[in-house]
C-alpha cells in the first residue's frame, strides 16, 4: 500500500516534470486518486518537488476542494449561497443528511460518501445546485437529493445521474451534462454567430500596436467589475521588456449569483481563446493560461478539445497561421476552491502553485505577474470582447453602449424573477428594463455586482448598469418582498469570512465581527450602538485591507445601513415590553440555572 | 544633482534612497510610522496593516509602498489614527491575550502599542479561539493564543536562518501558524540560536529557561514608548531603574 502511493506520487509529480510551480495540477490529480492529501503524501510530493514539506501543507489547506483526511470515494458539495438558500438549500441539505445518515463535512463509515457545502458554484439560475466529485446537478429538491443518494449506492458513478442533457454544447459528449444555458437574450457582441479564425487573421495584417490601438478606440474596459481600459493594461504590459510575457484569462467565477462565464465558456469558448491569442500577440507574449475554477471542471475535457482543433487548424501552436515569428499556445490551469483567486495577482500565486494569498502590489502584473515575467490578465467576457473587435472593428463595438462603457454587458440575473438566466444588454440599459425583462418588478431589493456590490432599492431602479453608475461584473440577484435583507446580508457575511485569505489583519477579523454583528441585530439581541460599531469597522476594513476582498467585503452592511436603514434600526429599538426583540427571559433564567447547576430560586414560585 | 527622492510626511519634507520604502524614509527622518508585521532585515510584508499611510488621499501600507518623488504622504491624522486602533483591537479579540501572565509583557509590541494608543480594553467581542500551544522542544514554545501573523519568524527562518521552520496553513479566521514538520516544533530543523525566535513581536515565539530574566519594570517598553527610538528619544539615563530621565515613570526617579 505505501509502496502504492510512493510510486503514484512520483508518477504524478514526474508528469509534471517535478515543477513546484505545478503543484495545484500534482495536489489535484493525486486527490483523484486517493481524495486526500496525507500528511505521508505530503511528505512525498515535498521530497519530488524539492519544496518544504509545509509549502505542501500550506497550499492544501488553503483551497476548500482539498482534504488532509481521507474522504468519501463520492464527494457531494452543495451549492451554499443566498440564493440556494431561497430556493431550499435547508430541506436538500436535510434529505441528504438524512438519506446519508450523517451530517454536513462528514464522511460515511462505509467510506463512499462525503458530504459537504459549498461557495456559489455558478448555478443560481437552475438552484438549489451542487456537484458530485465533478458532475453537477442542479434543480435540486428532497425527493431528487434522496434519488440521487439511492441511484448511487446502486451503481457508484456520479455520470449516471445525468439522464437528461442540457441545451446546446451542455448536450455534447464531451461536457454531457444536465446544466442548461439559459440563454435569455443574446446581443450583438458575446453570443452572435462566430467566424471561427477571422479575428486573428486581422490582427495579425496589423501591428501589436496596430491592436492596441484598436482596443483603445473601441474604448475597451474589463469586464471583470473594475473596469480598467484593456489597450493600457496591454500597453503596460507591452512596454515593459522584450522578455518572455504571459496572457492569463480569468475563468475563475466565483462571485455568487455569476454564471455568465459558463455560458461563453460552453458556446462560446473559441471566441475567448482567439481573444487571448490576440492579446498575446499585441504584448508580445507565446504563452497563455487559462485560470479555470474548480467548481466547472466538468467544462475542461470540452475546452481541451477546442485547444486541440484550434492547434490542428494553426491558430495556436509554434506558428500561428503560418507566421514563423508568432508562437502562441494555451494551457488550462484548474483551480481547487477559492473565491480569492479570482483577484488577479491571487490568481497569479496559484497558478505558480501557491496559496492564493494576493501578492503585494506594485510592483503590478504588467511589470512582475506569473513567473515574475510582465503578464495581463483578463476577464473570459472582456477577451470575448477583443474577437469581437478584432472581427468588426473598433467602432462598431463602441456604437453600442454608453458614454464611458461601450459595448455590451452580460448579466447573470438570478433569484426572485420569472426567467432567470443569462442576459446580454447593451451598457446604459437602466435597472428597470433589466428587471422588465426577467420578470422581477416587483423586487424590495436588487443586488447588484454580487455581494461585494450595491443593494438598490426601488427607488433606484431607474439607474444605469455601466462603469459611470452602477459598475458590475455581472451578477444580478432580485429579492421579492418576502425576503429578509438581514438574512441577505447575514449569508454574503458568512461568504467572505469563508473566503478571506487571512492575509492581512482587517479583512481576517473584520468579516467575522461584521458577521456576527449583523446576526445580533437580525436576531433582536442588537443595540443601537451595534450600528456605530458596524460603520467603524467596516470603515478600517475598506481604507486599511490589502486587495479587493477585504476592501469591498463591507460593502453589503455599508450599502444596506445606508439604503435599508430601518431594517436595522426598527431591530434595535426595544420591544414593546422594554425589553431587547431578542431577549428571552424564560430562556435567560434557564442558561443561568443551567451555568449555576441548580434550578432558579423562584421556581415554583412563579409558576 | 543627488539621487534622493524628497517627498513629505505629515507636512514635514524628508529623503528617500532609490528603493527605499516609504516606512523606511520615515524611519531614518526620526518619523514613527507604528507598524507591528515590518521589521527592517525583513522583507516587507504588508499583513498587519498597521502603518497604513495615505499618499495623495489613497491608503498604502508604507512598509510596502516605495517612495516616489514629490509625493505627499499623511500618516498622523486622526482618521489613520482611528483605524490603527480598531486593527490593534482586532488583534486583541482575535487571539487570547493575557498580558499579566505573558512573559513578553512590555517588551511586547502590540501590548506597547495599545498603550501608545490609549486602548484599555478593546471593544470588540472576544472571539476566544482554541489555539494550539506547542511545547514539544526543549528550548522553545509556541503559544498560538499570542500569535498575530505577522510571518516575521517565517520570513526570517526562510531568509535569515535558511531554514523553512515557519509557516502558515489554513486560511481566513482559521489562517494559523504551523511548521515544517508533521506537527511537532521538535520534529524541525528548529535551533535556539535561530534568528526566527528573536523576531516575534509578542509572546507567541519564545525560548525556554530564560523567563523574566529581565524583571517588569526593566523593559524595553516599560518607560519609553514604542517607537522613541525611531523618534530619537535620548538614550535612558541612569537613574537607577533604567529607564530615561524625561520619559521614565517609576518610582524611583520620583
Amino acid at each position: 500500500m505505501h509502496d502504492d502511493v510512493e510510486s503514484t506520487v512520483q508518477r504524478i509529480c514526474q508528469s509534471y516534470d517535478n515543477d513546484g510551480r505545478r503543484l495545484m495540477d500534482i495536489v489535484t490529480d493525486l486527490h483523484r486518486e486517493y481524495g486526500c492529501v496525507d500528511p505521508e503524501a505530503m511528505d512525498l510530493i515535498a521530497r519530488c518537488v524539492n519544496v518544504p514539506r509545509l509549502r505542501v501543507q500550506s497550499l492544501v489547506s488553503f483551497y476548500s476542494f482539498y482534504a488532509e483526511a481521507p474522504r468519501g470515494r463520492i464527494v457531494i458539495r452543495l451549492s451554499d449561497d443566498v440564493i440556494d438558500r431561497m430556493h431550499g438549500y435547508d430541506r436538500v441539505a436535510a434529505a441528504f443528511c438524512d438519506e446519508l445518515g450523517i451530517g454536513m463535512g462528514e464522511t460515511t463509515a462505509d467510506g463512499l460518501f462525503t458530504l459537504e457545502r459549498t461557495a456559489c458554484i455558478g448555478m443560481c439560475d437552475q438552484a438549489p445546485a451542487g456537484l458530485v466529485n465533478d458532475v453537477v446537478i442542479t434543480h435540486l429538491s428532497s425527493d431528487k437529493a434522496r434519488q440521487i443518494v439511492q441511484d448511487l449506492r446502486r451503481h457508484g458513478d456520479p455520470h449516471q445521474l445525468v439522464t437528461s442533457l442540457g441545451d446546446g454544447e451542455n448536450g455534447c459528449d464531451l461536457i454531457h451534462s444536465m446544466v442548461r444555458n439559459n440563454l435569455r437574450k443574446a446581443g450583438s457582441v458575446i453570443f452572435s454567430p462566430i467566424n471561427r479564425g477571422e479575428a486573428i487573421r486581422k490582427a495579425l495584417s496589423i501591428s501589436p500596436q496596430e491592436v492596441i490601438r484598436a482596443m483603445k478606440t473601441a474604448r475597451l474596459r474589463g469586464r471583470g467589475g473594475a473596469g480598467f481600459p484593456a489597450g493600457m493594461k496591454w500597453e503596460f504590459a507591452r512596454g515593459a521588456g522584450d522578455g518572455q510575457k504571459y496572457i492569463l484569462c480569468n475563468a475563475d467565477e466565483g462571485e455568487p449569483g455569476t454564471f455568465k462565464d459558463r455560458v461563453i465558456l460552453t458556446e462560446r469558448a473559441d471566441r475567448v481563446f482567439a481573444g487571448m491569442t490576440i492579446a498575446g500577440y499585441a504584448i508580445g507574449a507565446s504563452e497563455g493560461i487559462m485560470y479555470l475554477r474548480a467548481e466547472y471542471a466538468y467544462l475542461k475535457p470540452h475546452l481541451e478539445d477546442v485547444l486541440r482543433r484550434r492547434r490542428i487548424d494553426g491558430l495556436l501552436g509554434e506558428t500561428v497561421l503560418g507566421r514563423n515569428e508568432f508562437a502562441f499556445d494555451i494551457r488550462i490551469q484548474i483551480g481547487a476552491g477559492a473565491y480569492v483567486c479570482g483577484e488577479e495577482t491571487a490568481l497569479i500565486s496559484s497558478c505558480e502553485g501557491k496559496r492564493g494569498d494576493p501578492m503585494t502590489r506594485p510592483p503590478f502584473p504588467a511589470q512582475k505577474g506569473y513567473n515574475g515575467c510582465p503578464t495581463v490578465i483578463n476577464n473570459v467576457e472582456t477577451l470575448c470582447c477583443v474577437t469581437k473587435i478584432m472581427e468588426e472593428g473598433p467602432a462598431t463595438f463602441s456604437d453600442c453602449g454608453s458614454d464611458q462603457s461601450s459595448g455590451t454587458k452580460l448579466l447573470s440575473i438570478s433569484g426572485d424573477c420569472k426567467r432567470a438566466g443569462v442576459y446580454e444588454f447593451p451598457f446604459g440599459t437602466t435597472l428597470r428594463e433589466v428587471l422588465n425583462e426577467c420578470g422581477g418588478l416587483e423586487a424590495q431589493a436588487v443586488q447588484v455586482g454580487g455581494p461585494s456590490g450595491k443593494m438598490v432599492s426601488p427607488a433606484d431602479f431607474d439607474r444605469k448598469i455601466c462603469f459611470e453608475d452602477l459598475a458590475t461584473g455581472g451578477s444580478v440577484m432580485v429579492f421579492g418582498p418576502q425576503r429578509n435583507i438581514l438574512d441577505i446580508v447575514h449569508g454574503f457575511m458568512d461568504f467572505f469570512v469563508d473566503e478571506s485569505c487571512g492575509y492581512c489583519t482587517p479583512c481576517r477579523v473584520g468579516n467575522v465581527l461584521l458577521k456576527q454583528l449583523v446576526e445580533r441585530v437580525r436576531d433582536g439581541s442588537g443595540e443601537p450602538d451595534d450600528l456605530d460599531q458596524m460603520r467603524r469597522i467596516a470603515g478600517t476594513m475598506k481604507a486599511t485591507s490589502r486587495c479587493g476582498l477585504g476592501q469591498t467585503s463591507s460593502n453589503p452592511v455599508m450599502s444596506t445601513l445606508t439604503t435599508f436603514e430601518t431594517e436595522y434600526t426598527d431591530r434595535v429599538q426595544d420591544g414593546p415590553d422594554g425589553q431587547r426583540r431578542g431577549f428571552d427571559l424564560a430562556e435567560s433564567v434557564k442558561a443561568a440555572e443551567s451555568i449555576a447547576g441548580r434550578p432558579s430560586v423562584h421556581t415554583g414560585q412563579d409558576d | 544633482m543627488t539621487p534622493g527622492i524628497t517627498f513629505t510626511i505629515d507636512g514635514k519634507q524628508v529623503t528617500a534612497a532609490p528603493g527605499q520604502t516609504i516606512i523606511e524614509a520615515a524611519d531614518t527622518a526620526g518619523i514613527y510610522i507604528p507598524r507591528l508585521c515590518h521589521k527592517p532585515g525583513l522583507e516587507p510584508f504588508g499583513s498587519c496593516r498597521l502603518c497604513t499611510v495615505t499618499v495623495g488621499g489613497r491608503p498604502c501600507s508604507s512598509c510596502t509602498q516605495p517612495a516616489a518623488e514629490g509625493i505627499v504622504v499623511e500618516s498622523d491624522t486622526d482618521e489613520l489614527n482611528e483605524h490603527r486602533r480598531a486593527l490593534l483591537e482586532m488583534l486583541f479579540v482575535e487571539g487570547n491575550h493575557f498580558c499579566m501572565f505573558c512573559e513578553k509583557s512590555g517588551n511586547c509590541e502590540l501590548q506597547a502599542l495599545a498603550y501608545k494608543f490609549g486602548i484599555t480594553a478593546p471593544s470588540f467581542t472576544y472571539q476566544w479561539q482554541k489555539h494550539d500551544v506547542d511545547a514539544s522542544h526543549p528550548q522553545i514554545l509556541i503559544d498560538r493564543n499570542r500569535c498575530i501573523l505577522c510571518a516575521r519568524c517565517v520570513r526570517a527562518s526562510q531568509d535569515l536562518d535558511g531554514k523553512s521552520v515557519f509557516g502558515f496553513v489554513g486560511r481566513g479566521p482559521n489562517k494559523r501558524l504551523a511548521v515544517n514538520a508533521e506537527a511537532r516544533l521538535s520534529d524541525t530543523n528548529v535551533d535556539v540560536t535561530d534568528e526566527a525566535l528573536d523576531v516575534c513581536p509578542v509572546g507567541a515565539l519564545l525560548r525556554k529557561h530564560v523567563g523574566y530574566k529581565v524583571p517588569i519594570g526593566k523593559r524595553q517598553f516599560d518607560h519609553t514608548p514604542i517607537g522613541s527610538d525611531v523618534e530619537g528619544e535620548p538614550a535612558p539615563d541612569d537613574c537607577g531603574c533604567g529607564g530615561a530621565e524625561n520619559v521614565c515613570q517609576c518610582t524611583q526617579s520620583e
